[in-house]
């Protein structure tokens, strides 16, 4: 009995990784290494005004300055921060007109991705920001939203055409001196997405930014900054996606929401970095800052992700509740198969008065998988009747992966209410048993089982994606039974 | 339909079975009987298929084939349902959605197509009506937070979407009050035709008052001592188990 189990946890972790092809794109990019002089050349490429160059200057000075944190439960190898290519890019045309000026190779990619950059072909509602390696290679729609004031395009472009928005928000909710990833990356980040809701308006549909890393050696490191402005909303998501190779490769990222008076912003991530091999060979090293400011009163931010790739994550998508009655929510499904790791939850800043938060943390964790909930609630002392609710549940598929939580909770508000729950469960034999006796395959079972456990978290997405959702967590534990 | 030859398993290498022979013909209920400890769920669980049983020795043929090959997900989509004694709870996944999986499993199975969405309610509601079960429980989580009583009736609810060849119930009277039990009974009855089999295990004879066997049999340490019409029910829930170990005793 004991074998057949270990033959199906086995068959269950053996799923392989859909996306991991490699594009045979002309690229250029810059020699391998970090210095003054790469950044200087980073900026140089994207012919960036001067401002933006001292920015990156003083956060490489910083940069400098800090070591790698080293509290998460996670096991990092060294990483030889020479050895990695930090700036990448598809050569293209200087500007790309129409579609046809594009890469044929590079619109395959994304069609195979499902990220059609045909406008006409794409799913109804939803506009995309494509970006490989270093830049951004398309923005769909982005006409349709201008007509509503709506800016959505790619982070060198806001620079260029929106200046003193870039300059009024850009790190502010993520100082360049925040860490050591959000440092390294305000020195060498090379694009990502840009988006501006203005007052008042409820964007008519998705945004969302596709992130793919194609060239080996490269790191990644985009920056997303996205402003609901008074009475505005957007729901927004993102996707990722890179080949398999035998090396790791570095992704250090950073968002930043900003959410006025009665503003909200959705915020929905599905993370499916190339994981690494059953071995733990290879995958990507994914070292996230993501933040959020309900800086107005009544603002809201939610973030939900669907965490199933990358060989390491590092990642705490929190909000900072400073506007009163303001709200922040953290919704998280995190999957660890073979010899994946992470660390994540988020941090709930309670400033404001009637502040509210609620936390949801889904680790799933298989193989040898090791998955670590981390979440601090911190209530300041003017924060008055803040609320928290924080529930952290882990789900084991067989008996070699970890699950582990480490809830901080800081209160300096007498009137203020935090819970916390948390519970551990395997998926039993039992369980399984029963589905096959209803004729369900122990595969099928298995799915159905880590659904609906899931299921909390995945019904906060967008409805399109929540179907990619459901699959991705399918084929992310395909073979993983216990 | 099944037909149990000189049947020898246990568990952990503990002999529990000792030679079974049992045949059950299409339209037949028969129920198995015995004490506690006897081994009834022990056949129960062989003929499901759960692999901590282990089968020494004796064959099954299900419909002409070898049962004890089958996998227990290809022994469903046969037609072989068992009623669980001790139903398990799985949080999250809902009843609504656990029995479109299995339904649509049985059907490709036989080569059709999945039922659509409104069909599929359809069948639920037809089902649920005919068994008399709280509606209010197909929107909840497989078993979760059911009451004893609720289980058992859920078992029958299932069985009634599977329509099973051959339903084996075990111990499914274990625990219910008179009401549950008539209402499981009743469900048991109803979908009664002259193609389908059931083996009812229990260890009282109030369930067969509702049920009526066609055969009785007793089980006692791991073999069939005694087989009878369905007075042999009511001689057991006068005298006790006790005049049959003595019988048994007095063979040997």
């Amino acid at each position: 009995m004991e074998k057949d189990q270990d033959k199906i946890i086995k068959d269950v972790t053996t799923g392989e990784y859909k996306y991991g092809f490699y594009s045979d794109i002309e690229t250029e990019k810059i020699p391998k290494g970090l210095s003054e002089d790469v950044v200087r050349l980073i900026s140089k490429k994207k012919n960036e005004p001067e401002w933006l160059l001292e920015f990156r200057l003083k956060s490489y000075r910083q940069w400098l300055t800090m070591k790698m944190p080293a509290w998460a439960n996670l096991k990092i190898p060294v990483i030889n921060y020479q050895d990695i290519i930090f700036y990448a890019a598809p050569k293209q045309k200087p500007s790309i007109e129409s579609l046809d000026d594009i890469d044929p190779e590079l619109k395959r990619t994304f069609d195979k991705l499902g990220i059609p950059l045909e406008e006409q072909k794409h799913l109804s509602g939803v506009a995309v920001d494509a970006v490989m390696d270093s830049v951004s290679v398309k923005t769909t729609f982005k006409e349709t939203l201008a007509e509503l004031g709506i800016i959505f395009c790619s982070f060198s472009e806001a620079v260029k055409e929106y200046p003193d928005l870039v300059k009024r928000y850009m790190g502010t909710v993520v100082p360049y001196t925040d860490n050591f990833f959000a440092s390294l990356n305000s020195a060498v980040f090379s694009d990502g997405s840009f988006c501006y809701i203005p007052k008042g308006v409820r964007c008519p549909m998705e945004l969302s930014t596709y992130f793919r890393i194609n060239s080996a050696n490269t790191g990644q490191f985009e920056r997303t900054l996205l402003v609901a402005d008074e009475e505005a909303y957007v729901s927004y998501l993102e996707g990722c996606t890179a080949p398999m190779r035998d090396e790791n490769q570095l992704h250090a990222a950073i968002v930043e929401i900003i959410a006025e008076k009665n503003a909200e912003v959705k915020y929905s991530t599905v993370q499916n970095w190339y994981p690494g091999d059953k071995e733990g060979k290879g995958g990507i090293f994914n070292f996230v800052t993501k933040r959020g400011l309900c800086r107005g009163e009544n603002s809201k931010i939610s973030w939900t992700q669907i965490e199933t790739g990358s060989a390491i994550t590092w990642k705490y998508p929190s909000c900072i509740l400073r506007g009163d009655n303001s709200t922040g929510e953290f919704y998280s499904v995190a999957v660890t198969n073979n010899h994946q790791q992470a660390d994540t939850g988020t941090k709930m800043t309670h400033i404001g008065k009637n502040t509210k938060s609620t936390i949801v943390s889904k680790g799933i964790s298989a193989g040898f998988g090791q998955n670590s909930y981390r979440g601090l609630v911190k209530v300041l002392r003017n924060a008055s009747n803040a609320r928290n609710f924080s529930q952290c549940d882990s789900l084991l598929l067989g008996d070699k992966c970890g699950a582990h939580t480490f809830p901080y909770i800081e209160v300096d508000n007498q009137t203020s209410v935090v819970e916390h729950e948390a519970t551990t469960s395997k998926i039993g034999e039992d369980q399984i048993f029963y589905c096959n006796q209803r004729g369900i395959s122990t595969e099928d079972a298995i799915a159905l089982i880590v659904n609906g456990y899931a299921r909390e978290v995945i019904n906060k997405l967008p409805m399109e994606f929540a179907v990619e959702a459901q699959k991705l967590l399918q084929i992310s534990l395909e073979g993983s039974v216990g | 339909m099944l037909s149990i030859k000189n049947l020898k398993a246990g568990i952990d290498g503990k002999t529990i079975l000792k030679g079974i022979s049992l045949e059950v013909k299409a339209g037949e209920i028969h129920a198995i009987m015995g004490p506690n400890g006897s081994g009834k769920s022990t056949l129960a669980a062989v003929l499901a298929g759960r692999e901590f049983v282990e089968v020494t020795e004796g064959t099954v043929t299900y419909f002409g084939k070898n049962l004890l090959e089958m996998s227990p997900e290809d022994r469903s989509k046969e037609g072989i349902f068992l009623g669980f004694q001790y139903p398990i709870e799985i949080p999250g996944v809902s009843m609504v959605n656990f029995m479109k999986a299995a339904v649509n499993e049985h059907r490709k199975h036989k080569g059709l197509d999945p039922l659509s969405a409104s069909d599929f309610l359809r069948l639920m509601r037809e089902k649920k009506e005919l068994v008399e079960i709280d509606s209010k429980l197909a929107n909840r989580s497989v078993n979760e937070g059911f009451s004893g009583g609720e289980k058992k009736k859920n078992e029958i609810f299932q069985m009634a979407m599977l329509e099973p060849k051959l339903s084996i119930l075990d111990e499914t009277d274990s625990g219910l009050d008179i009401d549950a039990l008539r209402i499981v009974a009743n469900g048991v009855n109803k979908l009664k035709r002259p193609d389908n089999s059931a083996i009812v295990i229990t260890h009282y004879q109030r369930l067969l008052d509702y049920i009526v066997p066609d055969v009785v049999h007793v089980l006692y340490d791991g073999r069939i001592v005694k087989t009878a019409g369905k007075e042999l029910a009511f001689e057991l829930e006068e005298k006790g188990y006790d005049w049959i170990k003595k019988e048994v005793e007095n063979q040997n």
